[in-house]
């Protein structure tokens, strides 16, 4: 999670709807073909989803692309909170679930997939976290929103939407398996 | 509880449940792995001050510690300062003054951790006190019922031994019963301490009775090293009403599990057929006790002031 997606700051604007479900099901479909098209039919490609809500999103583009094309291709869970840069400010969190598919990543494409892209600071953890896992022989990274804000060299290969945020808002992913709906919010900011 | 760990009393329910889903997540980040490290507490310094000897529990803390990127300080009071005569205020100051962040203490005066924390910022990590308390070795054994059993609540477990001199057996006490396990003390009479009564248990001095009724049964060790009067009249004796031999092991009911914290003489406390039996779990209590106590070091060491609130 690129920030606590259901995380509301308090303000007085209401939240509006940057996606909702049918959009964001129009998005999975349009990144699993991306990601059939970029990698030439995902041989060899293992996807990793950041938990919380990277992990729902990595085993629904994985459902997705075997349903295009037939072609199973394993998904599982990356847990980063070990590998974040601010737990001495911050304070130890709750680990999340990591379960990486039994073959491994050595010599695999990773496709790294996150909720939100925002100061790059996860994915740059999660780097460090799959780099102990192995070593794959390529690294992309898909998102579901891309809200700007980067403070690290890092971009997205998939991205769902371009959101572009102030620093103030808050970008809330809402997906059915954890939240019982599916829709992006987009709320705070200066009034 | 906040910056240190002293005592199992100290853990609320959720807190301890924190402490055992954090191990378990400690687990899973530490499967399947090429590099078995985690760079979490690097740069992190932590002190093994051990007064009395403990292999196992000493070096449990370490790899639990180095797997985490700590950099780690052993001091055993044998060949150390402290052989020459320096005080424990004394050597908490040098500690202090070398900038460690915790400190896991094993001492045989009870409550030496807690004195330990008048006199040093960083956490401190009860390893073992007297007769006190032993909170980590309670923690992991209730991360070893809860995997394999899937539950603590409604649990009947057996603590069978030595109550008296046992900081195990009062950890888990507290611990099980949090937990909200029912807990049932199997010694002698004389092996059971004062006030027994008011703690929140069962006690029995039937061994054969308790069995068939419990899904747990902790042995415990005969510490004879802390025994300076009789408290039982043959080793012969005791190994005969509270040992635990394959015959007594036959009446554990279904899926019934055996623990013993370690050392454990073969022989006497339990039989060697029973340590090496299907039913026991003492060698998943020697791994999961790297994974409770790097979970511990984690919620400890995080933050500046440590989130195990």
């Amino acid at each position: 999670m690129a920030e606590p997606a259901h995380d509301q700051a308090g303000d007085t604007r209401p939240a509006r709807q940057i996606l909702s479900d049918s959009d964001i099901s129009r998005v999975i479909d349009r990144i699993a073909h991306q990601i059939l098209e970029k990698t030439r039919g995902a041989a060899e490609t293992v996807l990793l989803g950041i938990p919380t809500r990277g992990v729902p999103l990595a085993s629904r583009l994985a459902e997705r692309i075997a349903a295009f094309e037939g072609a199973t291709i394993p998904h599982g869970a990356l847990d980063v909170t070990l590998y974040r840069d601010d737990l001495r400010i911050r304070g130890a969190r709750a680990l999340g679930p990591t379960d990486v598919p039994a073959d491994g990543v050595d010599g695999r494409r990773v496709i790294l997939v996150d909720d939100v892209l925002y100061s790059g600071r996860t994915v740059r953890a999660a780097l460090n976290a799959l780099y102990d896992l192995g070593r794959p022989s390529q690294v992309q990274l898909a998102v579901l929103v891309d809200r700007g804000h980067r403070q690290l060299p890092i971009r997205a290969d998939y991205v769902g939407k371009n959101i572009p945020t102030a620093a103030s808002e808050n970008v809330s992913v809402h997906l059915k398996e954890h939240d019982g709906t599916d829709e992006v919010l987009l709320s705070g900011g200066a009034a | 509880m906040n910056r240190h760990l002293l005592s199992a009393a100290d853990l609320d329910r959720d807190t301890a449940t924190l402490i055992l889903d954090t191990a378990r997540g400690m687990a899973a980040a530490m499967t399947g792995r090429e590099v078995r490290k985690l760079p979490t507490l690097r740069g992190r310094t932590v002190v093994n001050l051990f007064y009395e000897d403990s292999t196992r529990t000493r070096v449990s803390f370490e790899a639990a510690a180095k797997r985490l990127s700590a950099d780690v300080v052993t001091f055993s009071a044998k060949g150390s300062s402290v052989s020459k005569g320096e005080s424990l205020k004394d050597t908490a100051l040098t500690l202090q003054a070398m900038g460690a962040d915790a400190v896991v203490v094993r001492h045989s005066a009870s409550g030496a951790p807690h004195r330990l924390t008048e006199w040093l910022d960083g956490s401190v990590v009860n390893a073992g006190d007297g007769t006190h308390e032993h909170p980590t070795q309670a923690l992991l054994d209730a991360y070893t019922i809860r995997e394999r059993m899937g539950r603590l609540e409604g649990l009947r477990v057996a603590i069978v031994g030595d109550v008296l001199h046992s900081r195990v057996a009062r950890s888990n006490v507290h611990l099980l019963t949090t937990f909200g396990a029912d807990v049932t003390l199997v010694a002698p009479p004389t092996l059971l301490p004062v006030g027994v009564t008011d703690w929140p248990v069962d006690v029995s001095y039937d061994l054969d009775g308790v069995l068939p009724k419990v899904d747990v049964v902790m042995m415990l060790r005969v510490q004879r090293e802390r025994m300076n009067d009789s408290f039982f009249p043959s080793a012969r004796e005791y190994s005969r009403r509270y040992g635990l031999d394959t015959a007594r092991m036959a009446r554990l009911p279904g899926e019934a599990i055996v623990m013993h914290p370690g050392p454990m003489i073969r022989g006497m406390e339990i039989a060697a057929e029973v340590a090496d039996s299907a039913r026991s779990v003492i060698v998943d209590q020697v791994a999961n006790g790297v994974l409770v106590r790097m979970a511990v070091l984690y919620l400890l060491l995080s933050g500046e002031k440590g989130s195990m609130a």
